[in-house]
């Protein structure tokens, strides 16, 4: 990989290009931090579906996909969106109406899962989940197990400690690696190479980003890579884990950026309103995601006032007194 | 000074007395981040509250509303990832420190919670966020709190999915299963405080509210729970309240309307 090789596209091309009907894909962020909102409202808007969805944690993005209809299959820790919907609700309706398939994980699982990828291992050791459902209920049939390539024969393995009792445990849960097609992240800073600076938690996108195949990465900045250079332990993920790099200010709307923005607490409410009933998703897709062409012209639909209301203060990072009922 | 108080102030404040100085407190979001800001405002300025998300000893001068808000990452000791996070759970040197504050749709008499499903888990009357981080505390540290509506539905004989290990079935079946000691240890509702008992893993009613009987406890619990050693709560003193009302959620963002 050239070391000067500039990955820079629209995101409409990197969309198309990488995320491909019946994909395997993650997202980065956290519930209602940090998700890739413009990549996930690209991809529904481009009609991609089958995808394969692995999540820790997900939110915002995870709701927007399986209300499109974009998701077949999922595996997960924690479907949720903070106050607005503390269990999303497309994700919630889609697994009652037996619409999509599921597995269920721990967060831990699913990030020693995306960091087994990342370390070319197949599988990792944890102590959690012993004696619980999430080991011995599976939701993936086993006929798909065993003929889909892509997905492992067993959802997780209890097994003894080789070691005899050393480090005080008997057994361990190993879970598998994952290595998805494409992983999508949008990051406060990122040069064209494609090197990164996340400020603020990282979740567990660097775990998810060198687990992957392809990966995009959408920018609130595009910085020159003398910014990025200058400071390197300040970068989470350098260049060569990067297919793509697209610069998306505001890319993470409506969920929040760290240093650049927060959280829109009026517009989750107004997704979590939409999303109870499916014609009302329906209506507020057409409106929100179908209705506007690209990324830019939906922050121009929610306005100025609604964008400057979320501001973040440069000292803590968040919007200050913002209105959050 | 209004010394009545609601069925949330006393359940924040019952929890935030299980905190002791120098504990990592493992917070959620709502009620069990109050209780873990409550505590380090009354009785233990030098315990820690920590996130799953990676935000270790976070200033909080606004409530977060999950554990992915901003609010948590502003003047942490560190920002680090979710692996660092449970990590420092699963590790024993820091894991031991550590207290949990969960909640759940449903308990069992053995402290295992539910967090995934009511009904059939292929087909679910409702389905619920999953585990999350739940199962992985539960699993790794001694002491939880689970904070709990006490309703009949919800203190069940069966639960209908084990998204985190408590006593299992009791009786030594959590370390027969491979798992350390701990789990949840103690259950703050609005009825009373309950606790399990170290042989047979067994919740027993340890404290009722002023305004409770143990009956009115058992009324709404599907499972047996000894009672013979229950004792009246010392009701929230002036101190817990004013610093609970006037320091950690003046807004009542959280606290809801007062009494």
């Amino acid at each position: 990989m050239d070391n000067d090789t500039d990955k820079t596209m629209p995101l409409q091309e990197a969309v198309s290009r990488y995320v491909k009907k019946g994909a395997h894909i993650s997202i980065g962020g956290f519930t209602l931090n940090r998700n890739p909102m413009a990549a996930v409202y690209e991809i529904i808007r481009q009609k991609i579906t089958d995808l394969h969805l692995y999540a820790h944690s997900n939110g915002t993005g995870l709701d927007e996909l399986i209300g499109a209809g974009c998701i077949s299959k999922l595996e997960i820790a924690y479907g949720g969106n903070g106050k607005a919907a503390p269990t999303c609700i497309r994700f919630a309706k889609a697994i009652q109406n037996n619409d999509i398939l599921f597995e269920d994980y721990s967060n831990y699982m699913m990030s020693l899962r995306f960091m087994a990828g990342a370390m070319g291992v197949p599988f990792l050791p944890t102590l959690s989940g012993l004696g619980s459902d999430i080991v011995s209920t599976w939701g993936f049939p086993e006929s798909l197990r065993r003929s889909d390539p892509k997905i492992v024969d067993r959802k997780l393995a209890v097994v003894d400690n080789p070691f005899g009792n050393w480090g005080g445990a008997k057994k361990v849960v190993a879970v598998p690696a994952i290595t998805p097609d494409v992983t999508i992240i949008h990051v406060q800073k990122a040069d064209a190479m494609g090197t990164c600076s996340i400020k603020g938690l990282a979740f567990a996108d660097v775990e998810q980003v060198k687990a992957s195949r392809h990966v995009i990465v959408t920018c609130e900045n595009l910085v020159e890579k003398a910014e990025l250079r200058k400071n390197p332990d300040m970068n989470q993920i350098p260049f060569i884990h990067v297919t793509a790099v697209c610069h998306v200010p505001f890319g993470g709307y409506p969920t929040a950026v760290y240093g650049h923005y927060d959280y829109d607490s009026q517009y989750l409410k107004k997704f979590a309103a939409a999303a109870k009933d499916k014609d009302a998703f329906k209506a507020y897709q057409d409106a929100w995601v179908y209705g506007v062409n690209s990324h830019e012209q939906f922050l121009q639909q929610v306005g100025k006032e609604s964008l400057a209301a979320i501001a973040a203060d440069p000292e803590t990072g968040y919007s200050v007194n913002m209105k959050r009922d | 000074m209004d010394m009545s108080y609601t069925p949330k102030e006393i359940m924040t404040i019952m929890a935030a007395r299980e905190i002791k100085n120098g504990d990592i407190v493992f917070s959620g979001t709502g009620i069990s981040m109050l209780a873990a800001m409550a505590a380090k405002k009354i009785n233990a300025p030098d315990s820690v509250i920590f996130f799953e998300t990676g935000a270790m000893d976070s200033l909080l001068e606004e409530i977060p509303f999950a554990v992915a808000d901003p609010r948590i990452m502003y003047w942490a000791a560190a920002n680090s990832s979710l692996t660092d996070a449970f990590a420092t759970m699963q590790n024993r040197i820091t894991g031991d420190r550590v207290i949990a504050i969960l909640g759940a749709a449903q308990i069992d008499m053995y402290g295992n919670l539910n967090t995934t499903c009511i009904g059939d888990y292929f087909s679910p009357d409702i389905r619920f966020s999953g585990s999350g981080g739940g199962c992985d505390v539960a699993s790794f540290v001694p002491r939880c709190i689970a904070f709990m509506q006490h309703e009949k539905r919800k203190f069940v004989n069966q639960l209908d999915y084990l998204t985190s290990p408590g006593q299992l079935s009791g009786n030594g079946s959590r370390e027969a299963a491979g798992l350390r000691s701990g789990g949840v240890s103690v259950v703050v509702t609005n009825l009373g405080v309950m606790r399990f008992d170290p042989d047979t893993g067994k919740m027993y009613l340890d404290q009722y509210y002023p305004g409770t009987t143990p009956g009115m406890i058992l009324e709404n619990t599907q499972f047996h729970m000894d009672v013979s050693q229950a004792v009246q709560a010392l009701p929230p003193t002036e101190k817990e309240l004013r610093i609970l009302r006037e320091n950690c959620d003046p807004q009542r963002l959280i606290l809801g309307p007062a009494g």
